[in-house]
């Protein structure tokens, strides 16, 4: 079994600052994470290999610092890690970021199983995994929560839709976007992060993987930002002031006053 | 950055005006369908285009009547036996046989996990662009180009989107955001079959779908007591789960109370958890950060409860109360308590 998670760097808690004048995100390489949801595929690929042998590999398309969060990957246990990365490639939609993943998977080919988080949560349009399955030919199913077999040509697996569940049966090759409730992450372990000392990530530009410069990066994106702008928020919260007895009885109204009168008595 | 080459590929003599998938569930539409058409009725009038809804079914083609009293002035109808369930990839197959024929100028999808699982395997497929969770669309009818305003970064930035040289322009829409017309059942539309001869092998098999059965989700809660690290201790959490019984409401958390183990991952709130809109919510020693407030922005009345005049969470509240939560809850739960007996 050959398995390929992407994962993508997105900003670490509080750090997302917008440029005062601008209101562009100011972006760091030194202060990113692993997109949460995309821990849980790099769990969810390690515990398939342990059940079903194989190999694991990780692939990224981000700037040099992403090498950081592959090695972490390769210290969970993941076997291999590929970074694409050239300033090619800055400014890419998900049209073109899934055109170069694309790429690059293709070079891993045959893959059985390819795995993706839910949705990153930056760009947070979860369109990367099923745009992705069409650039390579193969089928894909979102959120999913569970995978219960796991076998040689098919995988079956349970699925969240609104309001509900699928139970679906997937030939492989596939790809799956993955919930948080699929498994628990590990740590890195001692043995894995020395091990993934002595693995060098693979990096890719665009010649490498001899991609079509008219659909890479900002000229290879339908999609183009024209604006951006902080959203209007109300900052006008009445203050409710008093004794403690006079702010319960404030709440109190206020409650009675937004649920209907007769709502708190039934 | 605009790629010439490109540029000629489209003719947008060709293409025929704005688009709506009609996704609906055995016979059962599903409810933003409508208010896409009525937001794409209102685009469709200030570009003079035509409205089209797009019905992708087994046989429930009485719902092709609902969609022109909803306001499409065409419904584009393709039926066959596979195509009842709602198998992916019949659909997608028969989309690609529609869209074979004429292409849309603007083609808007729900945000649901059916649209949002078909609409970027067709943006990918068409080789365009397509903007996720749109809250305002405009059109500009000289170039045809559709505004689209979604936010990202967790709600903290909003962000408008262009696809000024492919077409369609694809976006999704979640439900509650545009507001449907009134149904006027005496109007008019005309009505397009198209065949499908369902002849792709599927990859995906459903084996089984349970309907209903989801755990109950804060997503849907219409009041919600929440707490964040300011609670305190574990043991607090026993006041917010009493206020939430009190008024009928759920409990929701900040992430640092799942990472530790006070609560559960299905009451997270946030950019990372569930997004929630009750009409009532407070929220006890929550700081505000922009991934917690990525999930309240629906709330409709929040009441704020924080030691620090100086939190976030008190620009986005409707009221603010700046004291020890645990003291305001233990007043208000008594007081609460008073009143039902
Ligand atoms: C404000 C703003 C709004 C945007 N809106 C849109 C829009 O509406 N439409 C659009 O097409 N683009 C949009 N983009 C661009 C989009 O964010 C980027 O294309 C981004 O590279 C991928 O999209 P995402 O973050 O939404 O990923 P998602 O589709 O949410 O990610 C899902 C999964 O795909 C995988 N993945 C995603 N990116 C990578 C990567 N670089 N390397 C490896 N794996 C990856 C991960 O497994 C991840 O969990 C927007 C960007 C900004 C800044
Ligand atoms: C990628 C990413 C995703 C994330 N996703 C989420 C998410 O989905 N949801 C989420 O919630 N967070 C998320 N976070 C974490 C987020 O950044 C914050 O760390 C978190 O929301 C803070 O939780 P908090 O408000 O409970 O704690 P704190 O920020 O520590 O705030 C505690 C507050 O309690 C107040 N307080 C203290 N004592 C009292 C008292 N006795 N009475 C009243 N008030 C008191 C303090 O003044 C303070 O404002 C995410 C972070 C990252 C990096």
């Amino acid at each position: 079994m050959k398995i390929v998670v992407c994962i993508k760097q997105v900003p670490s808690t509080n750090k997302v600052q917008l440029h005062p004048e601008t209101n562009t995100i100011i972006r760091d390489g030194r202060k990113s994470v692993t997109n949460p949801f995309d821990t849980y595929a790099i769990e969810e690929a390690i515990r398939i290999k342990e059940k079903t042998g194989g190999k694991t590999i990780a692939i990224s398309m981000g700037i040099p610092e992403t090498e950081k969060l592959l090695k972490d990957a390769m210290g969970r246990g993941i076997d291999q890690a590929i970074l694409l990365s050239d300033k090619a490639f800055a400014g890419s939609d998900t049209l073109a970021t899934s055109y170069t993943l694309s790429l690059g998977i293709r070079e891993l080919m045959p893959v059985d199983l390819i795995l993706c988080g839910k949705m990153a949560v930056d760009g947070d349009t979860a369109q990367i995994g099923p745009e992705l399955a069409e650039q390579l030919g193969i089928p894909h199913v979102t959120d999913v929560i569970e995978i219960l077999e796991m076998k040689q040509s098919y995988l079956i697996c349970k699925r969240e839709i609104d309001n509900g569940y699928q139970l679906l049966k997937v030939k492989l090759p596939a790809l799956l976007t993955v919930l948080k409730d699929i498994n628990m992450p590990r740590m890195p372990s001692i043995e894995g992060v020395l091990q993934s000392e002595t693995i060098e990530v693979i990096r890719k530009d665009a010649r490498d993987l001899e991609a079509k410069t008219s659909k890479l990066g900002l000229s290879g994106s339908p999609t183009q930002v024209v604006k951006t702008f902080v959203p209007e928020r109300d900052s006008k919260a009445i203050e409710i002031s008093g004794n403690i007895e006079e702010k319960a009885a404030k709440v109190k109204n206020i409650i009675g006053e937004v649920l209907g009168n007769g709502r708190s008595q039934d | 950055s605009i790629n010439k080459k490109r540029t000629k590929t489209i003719n947008r003599e060709k293409t025929s005006g704005i688009w709506v998938y009609a996704e609906h569930k055995k016979g059962v539409m599903h409810p933003v369908v409508y208010e896409l058409l009525g937001k794409g009725r209102e685009l469709a009038d200030k570009s003079k285009h035509k409205l089209t809804a797009v019905l992708i079914d087994g046989e429930s083609s009485h719902l092709a009547k609902e969609l022109i009293a909803y306001g499409a002035d065409r419904v584009i109808l393709c039926s066959h036996v596979l195509l009842e369930s709602q198998q992916d990839e019949y659909h997608f197959d028969a989309m690609t046989t529609i869209l074979e024929e004429e292409i849309p100028s603007i083609f808007l999808f729900g945000a649901t996990s059916f649209g949002r699982s078909l609409a970027p395997r067709m943006a990918a497929r068409l080789q365009t662009g397509l903007t996720a969770d749109c809250t305002r669309l405009e059109v500009d009818d000289v170039s045809g180009n559709l505004y689209q305003t979604r936010p990202a970064f967790g709600g903290n930035l909003m962000a408008t989107i262009l696809c000024p040289d492919q077409r369609p322009q694809m976006a999704t829409v979640r439900s509650g955001i545009m507001h449907a017309k009134e149904p006027d059942y005496y109007r008019e539309g005309m009505i397009k079959r198209v065949n499908y001869k369902g002849k792709i092998k599927p990859n995906i098999e459903i084996i089984n779908e349970i309907i209903g059965e989801k755990k109950e989700s804060i997503g849907d809660a219409s009041v919600i007591i929440s707490a964040g690290r300011g609670i305190g201790s574990q043991k607090n959490m026993k006041l917010v789960r009493k206020l939430a019984d009190v008024l009928g409401g759920q409990v929701g958390v900040s992430r640092p109370l799942v990472d530790i183990g006070w609560s559960e991952y299905p009451h997270q709130i946030g950019q990372t958890g569930a997004v929630v809109r009750p009409q009532l919510m407070i929220t006890c020693g929550i700081s505000g950060a922009i991934q917690h407030l990525a999930g309240i922005a629906d709330a409709k009345t929040i009441i704020a409860i924080n030691t620090d005049p100086e939190a976030p969470i008190f620009s986005v509240a409707n009221y603010k109360i700046i004291d020890d939560c645990i003291e305001v809850l233990k007043m208000l739960i008594d007081s609460m308590e008073k009143k039902q007996s």
